[in-house]
């Protein structure tokens, strides 16, 4: 069986991969395309580092064939930072440490940037509820709540001063 | 190393045709939450994976000409939550959409998986049982409708015919004091697989209950039906008397399995608890309408 050619869209530049109809988007992603910020915790939809946006949609990757990528644009978290200039999230979540092992970090920060995009004012409670596909072992999630709160304060603040100039 | 097809297709009749000619390896793809962890873990093994998003039957959301809404069998939990309207007309069948899985899962699950998946515990079917929901399949012999309470035939299993697609849901129009409401029993506060689910549709006209439907999950090998609840249900002011008979019904209509998740004993139980909780939520929401 042949493999099937792709061509899709990743962080606004487009990709074009071979694959074998069973391979998972997240499979694609780490192999052919090299982007290896998706982390596989548990291949079955239960832990969220593999985390990316589909059409601006957040889902799992390891729960996306890479075949339906096709004429679709992914977003992942190597297409989160500006060059050198961290999005605010990942600046807060070095500042507040809410991280400790890493692995959980990408899905954590794809995840909570969707939310903030979704909802600029969530509560705690929303914020638990968004990242409850995101699994952390370290944390206690305490730090990771506490940094997404605070970005989406300074992200509104940021938003407010822009608005009065 | 695989012998596995993929196929898009952009029409329902190319889909069924390639779907019914590949026999019972043939696998469809809607949001693949299934579907994916079953081939992963070598429970599946699809000859042929049909992608049916690209059907826009099947993907999108419509207000019917009497007021009901059709929608596709895979579209999504979050599509359907942004939909300005659904949400408000049936506020129950939304909110158990909603408690399939994470926000990743919510982003590609679709009602019509869940169905197909045939899990008794699945979270939209009681809600879509309650809601009366027609579903249209279409197969090598043409369309058909049933009742959505008839397509479960047991645990993964559904009554579809070989080569049968389930295309959509077909909700009716709601007459004025209509509302309903879905209820699931889980240990954790998210991210679980219901213990007892029920789903409860209702309308009260002049504080008397004039129609009722209730649906009961993850307590027999498939979703049912209780029509005994509902029955005890009509007629009443939802007052303490009816409640108790609509409980003991479903209590009566149990016929659960022992697992880690819970008993026999207290699925039993739970079912007739949850059953009071959902009503009164459903009620309270048919007030305001």
């Amino acid at each position: 069986m042949s493999k099937l050619h792709i061509s899709t869209t990743v962080n606004g530049e487009p990709a074009e991969f071979l694959c074998e109809a069973s391979d998972t988007m997240l499979d694609v992603l780490r192999g052919p395309l090299g982007l290896t910020g998706s982390k596989e915790g548990c291949a079955s939809g239960d832990c969220g580092a593999c985390s990316i946006l589909l059409d601006d949609r957040l889902v799992c990757s390891c729960l996306m064939l890479a075949a339906e990528s096709e004429g679709h644009q992914l977003r992942t978290i190597e297409g989160m930072a500006r060059g050198d200039h961290l999005h605010p999230l990942q600046q807060k979540f070095l500042e507040l440490a809410a991280l400790q092992c890493g692995i959980c970090t990408s899905g954590m920060l794809v995840a909570s940037d969707a939310l903030l995009k979704k909802n600029p004012h969530p509560s705690e409670e929303e914020v638990r509820y968004w990242l409850a596909g995101n699994l952390c072992r370290c944390t206690g999630y305490d730090k990771i709540v506490r940094a997404v709160m605070e970005t989406a304060a300074d992200m509104r603040e940021q938003g407010n001063m822009e608005a009065r100039q | 190393m695989t012998d596995i097809r993929y196929l898009s297709p952009n029409t329902l009749d190319e889909a069924i045709s390639a779907f019914a000619a590949a026999g019972s390896a043939a696998r469809i793809l809607a949001g693949g939450t299934d579907l994916l962890v079953q081939m992963r873990s070598g429970a599946v093994r699809p000859g042929l994976i049909v992608d049916i998003k690209k059907i826009a039957e099947m993907t999108s959301i419509e207000q019917t000409a009497d007021g009901g809404f059709r929608v596709g069998a895979a579209v999504s939990g979050m599509v359907l939550l942004e939909h300005p309207r659904f949400g408000k007309v049936w506020p129950g069948v939304l909110e158990a959409v909603n408690l399939i899985g994470s926000k990743q899962v919510q982003g590609r699950a679709s009602a019509g998986g869940n169905l197909c998946n045939g899990s008794p515990a699945g979270d939209s079917v009681p809600a879509m049982v309650a809601a009366g929901a027609i579903v249209t399949v279409q197969g090598p012999n043409g369309r058909r409708e049933m009742p959505v309470e008839q397509v479960p035939a047991g645990p993964g299993r559904t009554n579809l015919k070989p080569g049968e697609i389930l295309v959509s849901f077909t909700l009716p129009p709601r007459p004025p004091g209509s509302s309903d409401a879905y209820l699931r029993m889980i240990p954790r506060t998210e991210m679980d697989i219901a213990v007892v689910g029920v789903g409860v549709s209702l309308t009260l006209r002049d504080g008397i209950c004039i129609a009722a439907r209730v649906g009961l999950g993850a307590v027999a090998p498939t979703v049912l039906l209780v029509e005994a609840a509902a029955k005890a249900l009509i007629g009443s002011t939802l007052d303490d008397a009816a409640l108790d008979a609509a409980a003991s019904a479903c209590s009566a209509a149990c016929r659960p399995i022992d697992d880690k998740r819970g008993t026999v004993v207290y699925r039993t139980k739970v079912a007739g608890v949850l059953l009071k909780r959902t009503v009164a939520i459903a009620a309270t929401r048919a007030r305001g309408n």
